[in-house]
């Protein structure tokens, strides 16, 4: 594989920051965008646009065509049964407010109790903390250990017939951990326990087979697969979508409206209430055919060498301690140096156009677990290479001359 | 830009040894400041005579080198003064950070000069700003007895 020339795909590499060559290591954060996915959203708005599912004439069909196409892509993309399956949304967050709004209105009573682990993102947490505040729903947390795994065990023993749903993420984003799903669901289906991820750090980087891995929802953000902001994808089983009441109400999502009462469609109609990221869901077909002409295995392969590379090389400087030793990890490497804060690491490295971030990365539980207030992370996309680690590897001496440590 | 002018020797001792990182004796005022999407804590507590003198200030909390060493150099700099001088510092100071004005204070000594100055440099970092002001704010709060927890990144 060229990285050289895959990153030639991207138009921001060609910028200079503080007059250094960039160096981005936030893809975690939000990863960047291929010019084809800039070019299509342009071209759309220029030669295409409409609003979709409404009107009769030729820039409506067409808009929607495309806008529909999107949806085929990404079914195909994470191998969903039907693309009925395929919700679109803002973001991730609100896949997993969704859930937590439907699931919970129908579902969650009083002590019911839902499973999450101390790695999530607060994206996975916050929302059914509203849950807990609004029916009285017990949020459990399954441990994770110094290594930053969670064992299959701590989720068992948090079982009991209360259980109502376990939602995990794929992947850590700040110990990289790469949760053993599997498992988990397996353990889930044995006790009749609807699943649910958060495939932020997932989706990006690893394969994907809804229907294999026979999970009940997946939820992806489009941001960080090289695609727009402002798109989300909800990957749910059917049967929840049919069972499950709309979240928003407004236009597009109804059936019948009548004085007294008003009828709903079928998913997803059903969940995508007004006009949505048109141009940006139809930009996002191409970052999906950008990742399928790579590879994602070819990523996953590309990306893991280089996450390994960076392991080796920084364990090497004494002035680092890398947070987390999971077994399988993930493209994302957090690490502190001893006496200074990451913030200044950050400010530091940004001087050298390093863009990383510093901060808890909206894992405040895993932080306080850890002890640590906040971590320097450095994660990766498609278009890092080794190069870009011998960079950061030596501005991280540099933070250590600027404090004189 | 240039990270020596943001780092200079002064912020980093004061970072590496702040001074009056404690729970001061006797105080009668104090406040929190929390910058959340950063992390960044502060609580500042002062004793406040009937004069509205800064008889004492010191602060308790965690962050990054340019918190901490501002919240060291507020303490060292404020403790003594009249609160009207105090505020008066202050908006000098803020002034300072966020639109690069010059300080109009005759009042201090050539070292306290020295040590404020030392924190103009952030106003080239404008993400931090927000962490060299959290201290200062969080002393406004504490000196009128509001007890809502400052944040300076809104």
């Amino acid at each position: 594989m060229d990285i050289k020339e895959i990153k030639s795909k991207f138009p921001i590499f060609s910028n200079k920051v503080k007059g250094k060559k960039l160096v981005y290591l936030d893809s975690a954060n939000s990863s960047q965008k291929p010019k084809v996915v800039i070019d299509r959203i342009s071209n759309f708005y220029s030669k295409e646009f409409s609003n979709v599912g409404r009107s009769m004439h030729s820039l409506a069909v067409t808009a929607t065509n495309r806008f529909e196409e999107t949806r085929d892509l990404i079914k195909n993309f994470i191998n969903a049964k039907f693309r009925e399956e395929i919700v679109f949304t803002k973001n991730a967050t609100e896949g997993i407010n969704l859930i937590a709004t439907t699931y919970g209105e129908k579902f969650i009573q009083d002590k019911d109790e839902i499973i999450i682990t101390e790695l999530e993102h607060h994206a996975n947490y916050v929302p059914w903390h509203f849950l807990r505040k609004r029916k009285g729903a017990v949020i459990k947390f399954a441990e994770c250990d110094k290594q930053g795994e969670v064992s299959i065990d701590s989720i068992k023993k948090l079982i009991t017939n209360k259980t109502k749903l376990i939602a995990v993420t794929h992947v850590s984003n700040v110990t990289g951990t790469i949760l053993p799903l599997n498992k988990i669901i397996d353990l889930a289906k044995t006790k009749k326990i609807p699943v649910l991820i958060d495939g932020c750090q997932g989706a990006p980087h690893l394969k994907l087979d809804v229907q294999k891995l026979d999970c009940d929802f997946y939820v992806m953000s489009c941001h960080k697969m090289y695609g727009p902001t402002g798109v989300g994808v909800l990957y749910a089983k059917k049967k929840w979508l049919e069972e499950l009441p709309p979240y928003q109400g407004g236009g597009g999502m109804i059936d019948e409206v009548k004085k007294d009462d008003i009828s709903f469609p079928e998913s997803p109609t059903k969940f995508e209430a007004g006009t949505l990221q048109t141009a940006e869901i139809v930009g996002f077909a191409e970052s999906i055919r950008f990742i399928e002409n790579i590879g994602i295995k070819n990523i996953t392969q590309h990306e893991k060498e280089i996450t390994e590379y960076g392991l080796e090389k920084l364990k090497k400087n004494n002035s680092v301690s890398i947070i987390g030793d999971p077994k399988e990890r993930g493209a994302i490497l957090s690490f502190t140096i001893k006496g200074i804060h990451p913030h200044d690491i950050a400010t530091i490295l940004d001087d050298d156009g390093v863009a990383i971030r510093a901060g808890h990365h909206c894992c405040q539980i895993l932080h306080e677990k850890m002890g640590i207030p906040a971590t320097a992370r450095a994660s990766l996309g498609i278009y890092n290479s080794k190069e870009d680690i011998d960079i950061l590897n030596e501005s991280i001496n540099k933070c250590n001359k600027v404090f004189n440590n | 830009m240039d990270l020596k002018e943001l780092y200079q020797e002064i912020i980093l001792d004061h970072g590496k040894n702040p001074r009056n990182k404690k729970k001061c004796d006797g105080f009668n005022k104090d406040a929190k400041g929390n910058n959340p999407l950063c992390g960044d804590k502060v609580h500042v507590f002062l004793k406040l005579n009937e004069e509205k003198q800064v008889v004492d200030i010191s602060f308790e909390g965690e962050g990054c080198a340019i918190s901490i060493a501002s919240a060291s150099i507020m303490t060292e700099i404020i403790k003594g003064k009249d609160f009207n001088v105090a505020k008066k510092i202050l908006e000098n100071f803020i002034n300072m950070l966020k639109e690069g004005s010059k300080l109009s204070i005759n009042s201090l000594s050539d070292k306290e000069n020295t040590t404020i100055m030392s924190l103009s440099g952030v106003k080239q970092f404008p993400m931090r700003v927000k962490c060299a002001t959290l201290a200062w704010h969080t002393f406004l709060h504490a000196v009128e007895d509001n007890k809502k927890v400052v944040n300076t990144e809104k």
